[in-house]
C-alpha cells in the first residue's frame, strides 16, 4: 500500500516545470542578494559611497578608517562629516582594528584618512627604539621616519594617552602616585590592557625596558571599555591600560599613575594620511577641525558617548556646528 | 601553502607548550568552556528530544527552538549577557548552551520518531511498559542519530567558543584574536590549527563511539557521514 | 524603544549590508554544491576526501580565515564573504549528496529505462527528488550565514553586528537587544521564503498531502489491486 502511494508520487513532475521552477528559484534568491547589495553597497559607506574602496584617487574622494574604540570611532566621523561638508565623497571603513591591522592598510593606500595618536604611532610602528616625549618631538621623529607614501596634519592640542591605572583602594593601601611606586608589587599584580599591549614597544615591553617591572601575568581585555573597568572593579586585575580621556576614570575613582620615565610620550589626536589620496582642500580642513579640539572637548564627547550613549552622528555634527566648522 | 608551514613551526615551537598562554592551558579552557557548556545543554536537550520522540508530539516547537538557537548570534548573546552581568559566567554559558541545544534536541527527537512503529507496537505488545520500551528499543535504535546531534553539536561549541575570547577570555580562541590584533599570522595559523584538529578529534571520537554503541546491523542500516 | 526609531537609517543601512553578506556566500554555496555533490554522487571515491574537506570548513572558526585573506582581499566584504561561502558549503554538500541518494533506485531505473541520459537524468529526475533534502541544508547553511554575519564586526566588517561590538564599548544593552531581535527576525523571515520555495519547488508533495488526495490515492491502489496491477 505504502510502496504503491510512494511509486506514484515519486515520479517527475512535468520535466519543463521543475527546470524553470528551479531556475526561478536561484534567481529569486539572486534579486534578493542584489537588491540587500543596492540598498547598502556592502558594509562601508555608510555615507555616499566612492566606486572602487581600494583606489585612492586625488579627485577628492576618500576612505576614512578608524580604529576599533570609540574615540577613534567618532573622531573619523568628526572628520567625514568635515569632509562631507566641504563636499568631498567619503567611504567609511571604521573599526577595522588595532593600529597593528589598520597601519599597513594606510601605507597601502587602501585607507585614505585616519585618526591616530603620535606618540603612539610613533613607538608601535614606526620606530620602537625612539625617545621622543614631546609633542613636537614626537612630530618631527614621525615627519623623518614615517614611509614616503604617507604622512601626519597638524596635532591637535588634544591628548588620549595610554596610562597604567589602579583602582583607589589599590592606591591607597600600596601607596602608588606614579609607575615606579609598582616596583615592590608588580610581581604579583596581575596588569590587564587591550591585546596588543603585550608586545608593544610602549606597553608590556617597555614597562620592563624602562621601569623594570615584571608582572605576575598579563590579561589581554579590550580597548580601556567595560571588560577593562569590571576586571579592575572586581580585582580580577590590579592594574590596567586605561586611556586617559575615559570618563569612567573620573565617576569610578580610578587613580591613574604618573609617568616619570616617559614610558607614554605624547598622544595627540594627528591625521594619518596616505599623500596621494588627500588634495589641499582636505588637509586644510582636517587642520581646521583638529586645531579647535582640546583634551576636554575630547572628555566631553566621549562622556556623550559611553555615559549618555549618545549618537556618533549628533556628537560629531554638534561639535563641528559650535566649532563653526560645519 | 605557506600557512601551513607557518602553523606548524608555531605548533612545534617550545615556547608555545609552557607558561599561561600556552597551548596546554589554552586548550584546558577550551575545553573546560565546550565540556560544561555541552553538558547543560544535554542535560536539557537529550531528556526533552527524548519524551517528544516518544511521545510524537511537539515537533514544531522542536523544529522553531532549532531555528531560534541557530540564528541567535552567538557573540551578540555573549556581549549582551556580559554587559548585563558584567561578566559573570553566564557570560559565555548561557550563548554556547544555546548554541549547543538545537542540533541535540533535533536529531534525538527525529532519532526516537523514526523509531519503526512496528517496533514499538511489538514492544507494547509484548506489555513493556513505555518506559521500558525508550530504554530497551527507542534509544538504541535511535542511536546513531542521537549520536550524530552530540557530534554536531560539540564540533559547533569547540568552533564557537573562539569567540569567549572577545570579552578577555582564556581557550584557544585567544589566540585568533590576540594574533588577529598584533597582526601575527603565525600565531592565527597556530591557534586555527588546534581548533581544527581538535574538531578532527571529537569526530574520531564520536565515529570510535559510534562503533562501540551502535550494534552492527543498525550501523550498516542507517548509513551517516 | 525610542533609540531604534532615532537610529533607524543607521539600522537599515546596516540590516541591508547584513542581507547582503549573509546571502551571497549561500548564492556561491548553491552554485559550488550543486556539481560538486553530483560529482562526489557519481564517482563515490570523490566523496570521502570531500567530506573531510567541508568538515574542517565546519570546524574552522571564519574568524581565524580574516587575517589571513585580509592580505588578498583588503578590507573589503570579499574578507568576510570567503569564510562564510565556506561554511555554507560545508553544510550544503553533504545534503545535496544525502539528497540525490535518497532518490529511490526504482526512479533511476525507470529513468534510464525511458532513455534518459546520465545528465538529463541527474537534472530532471535526481536534482527535483532531491530538493527537500537540499532545501532542509539551505536552511540551516541560510539561518547560520544571517547569524554569523555579526562576527566579522571583529574587522568592521559585520552588518549588524557593528551594535554587539559597539553596545559592548559603550556599555549600551540596547543596541545589543535590537540587533539581536533584527537579526532573528532576518533569519525567520529567511527560514519561511525558503519553506515557501521547497513548497513551489514540489508540487507532487503538496498534491499527495492533501486529505483527500491521500484519499483518492489509497481508493486508486486498492483498484488497481483488485485489476491485478500491483
Amino acid at each position: 500500500m505504502r510502496n504503491n502511494s510512494s511509486r506514484r508520487a515519486a515520479a517527475p513532475a512535468p520535466k519543463r516545470i521543475t527546470i524553470r521552477t528551479a531556475a526561478a528559484g536561484v534567481a529569486a534568491l539572486a534579486c534578493l542578494t542584489t537588491a540587500a547589495a543596492c540598498s547598502s553597497s556592502g558594509s562601508s559607506g555608510k555615507s555616499s559611497s566612492s566606486s572602487n574602496p581600494l583606489a585612492p584617487s586625488s579627485t577628492g574622494s576618500v576612505v576614512v578608517g578608524s580604529a576599533n574604540f570609540p574615540e577613534d570611532e567618532l573622531l573619523a566621523q568628526i572628520y567625514a562629516d568635515a569632509l562631507q561638508g566641504k563636499g568631498i565623497k567619503v567611504t567609511d571603513q571604521f573599526n577595522i582594528g588595532a593600529r597593528e591591522v589598520y597601519y599597513p592598510e594606510v601605507v597601502k593606500g587602501a585607507i585614505t584618512i585616519i585618526p591616530d595618536y603620535n606618540g603612539a604611532l610613533l613607538t608601535t610602528s614606526v620606530d620602537t627604539t625612539s625617545t621622543a616625549v614631546s609633542t613636537a618631538q614626537v612630530n618631527a621623529a614621525l615627519t623623518a621616519k614615517l614611509p614616503s607614501s604617507v604622512e601626519i596634519l597638524n596635532s591637535a592640542p588634544a591628548q588620549d594617552k595610554d596610562s597604567i591605572t589602579v583602582t583607589q583602594a589599590t592606591a591607597t593601601k600600596d601607596h602608588l602616585t606614579s609607575i615606579s611606586d609598582l616596583a615592590p608589587y608588580a610581581k604579583d599584580f596581575v596588569i590587564g590592557g587591550p591585546s596588543e599591549f603585550q608586545t608593544r614597544a610602549d606597553g608590556i615591553v617597555g614597562l620592563k625596558k624602562l621601569y623594570g617591572l615584571t608582572f605576575k601575568s598579563f590579561s589581554p581585555l579590550d580597548e580601556s571599555g567595560p571588560i577593562t573597568l569590571s576586571a579592575l572593579q572586581n580585582g580580577k586585575v590590579q592594574a590596567a591600560d586605561v586611556f586617559t580621556t575615559t570618563p569612567q576614570i573620573i565617576t569610578d575613582h580610578f587613580v591613574s599613575l604618573a609617568d616619570p620615565k616617559n614610558l607614554f610620550a605624547a598622544q595627540n589626536v594627528t591625521p594619518l594620511v596616505y599623500k596621494k589620496g588627500v588634495n589641499s582642500t582636505i588637509v586644510s580642513t582636517l587642520n581646521a577641525v583638529d586645531a579647535v579640539l582640546t583634551t576636554d572637548a575630547l572628555l566631553q564627547m566621549d562622556k556623550a558617548l559611553v555615559i549618555d550613549h549618545a549618537s556618533y552622528t549628533s556628537v560629531a555634527s554638534g561639535f563641528l556646528s559650535q566649532e563653526g566648522l560645519k | 601553502m605557506s600557512y601551513f608551514s607557518i602553523a606548524w613551526q608555531w605548533l612545534t615551537s617550545d615556547q608555545q607548550w609552557h607558561g599561561g598562554d600556552g597551548i596546554p592551558v589554552r586548550l584546558a579552557q577550551h575545553l573546560q568552556y565546550t565540556g560544561i557548556a555541552l553538558g547543560i545543554a544535554v542535560i536539557i536537550a537529550l531528556p526533552a528530544g527524548l519524551a517528544m520522540g516518544h511521545l510524537r508530539r511537539g515537533g514544531f516547537a522542536v523544529v522553531t527552538l532549532a531555528n531560534f538557537g541557530r540564528a541567535l548570534p552567538t557573540l551578540g548573546l555573549l556581549v549582551l549577557i556580559f554587559v548585563l552581568t558584567s561578566g559573570s559566567v553566564a557570560s559565555w554559558l548561557v550563548p554556547l548552551a544555546f548554541l549547543a541545544i538545537p542540533p541535540i534536541l533535533v536529531n534525538t527527537y527525529e532519532g526516537v520518531l523514526g523509531v519503526d512503529a512496528d517496533l514499538t507496537d511489538a514492544a507494547r505488545g509484548m506489555g513493556m511498559t513505555e518506559w521500558q520500551i525508550l530504554r530497551k528499543v527507542e534509544i538504541p535504535v535511535a542511536m546513531p542519530l542521537i549520536l550524530l546531534g552530540l557530534r554536531i553539536s560539540a564540533i559547533q561549541v569547540v568552533a564557537t567558543a573562539t569567540i569567549a575570547a572577545y570579552i578577555g577570555l582564556g581557550g584557544l580562541g585567544r589566540y585568533i584574536i590576540d594574533g588577529l590584533a598584533r597582526r601575527e599570522y603565525n600565531v592565527v595559523a597556530g591557534g586555527a590549527a588546534v581548533i581544527v584538529l581538535l574538531a578532527l578529534a571529537i569526530q574520531g571520537l564520536f565515529t570510535l563511539l559510534r562503533w562501540l554503541i551502535v550494534p552492527v546491523g543498525l550501523r550498516r542500516q542507517t548509513q551517516v557521514s | 524603544m525610542s533609540w531604534a526609531w532615532d537610529n533607524r537609517a543607521l539600522l537599515a543601512q546596516d540590516t541591508g549590508s547584513h542581507l547582503y553578506l549573509a546571502l551571497m556566500p549561500i548564492l556561491f554555496g548553491i552554485i559550488v554544491s550543486i556539481p560538486v555533490g553530483v560529482l562526489c554522487v557519481r564517482f563515490r571515491w570523490t566523496w570521502p576526501p570531500i567530506l573531510s574537506l567541508t568538515s574542517v570548513f565546519y570546524a574552522m572558526p571564519s574568524l581565524a580565515l580574516y587575517l589571513v585573506l585580509i592580505d588578498y582581499t583588503g578590507l573589503t566584504d570579499w574578507t568576510v564573504i570567503i569564510p562564510l561561502t565556506l561554511f555554507s558549503l560545508s553544510v550544503l554538500i553533504p545534503n545535496v549528496v544525502a539528497g540525490l541518494r535518497s532518490v529511490p533506485q526504482p526512479v533511476r531505473q525507470a529513468a534510464t529505462a525511458m532513455g534518459f541520459g546520465t545528465l538529463r537524468q541527474v537534472v530532471q529526475v535526481e536534482l527535483p527528488l532531491a530538493v527537500p533534502v537540499i532545501i532542509a541544508g539551505l536552511r540551516v547553511a541560510t539561518v547560520s550565514s544571517i547569524s554569523l554575519v555579526s562576527v566579522g564586526q571583529l574587522i568592521g566588517i559585520g552588518g549588524l553586528g557593528y551594535f554587539f561590538t559597539d553596545g559592548e564599548q559603550r556599555d549600551f544593552p540596547t543596541e545589543i537587544y535590537v540587533a539581536l531581535v533584527l537579526i532573528v527576525i532576518l533569519a525567520f523571515l529567511a527560514d519561511g521564503l525558503l519553506v515557501l520555495l521547497r513548497r513551489w519547488l514540489t508540487p507532487w508533495e503538496r498534491a499527495r498531502d492533501t486529505r483527500a488526495t491521500r484519499r483518492a490515492l489509497s481508493a486508486t491502489v486498492r483498484g488497481s489491486r483488485a485489476e491485478g496491477v500491483s
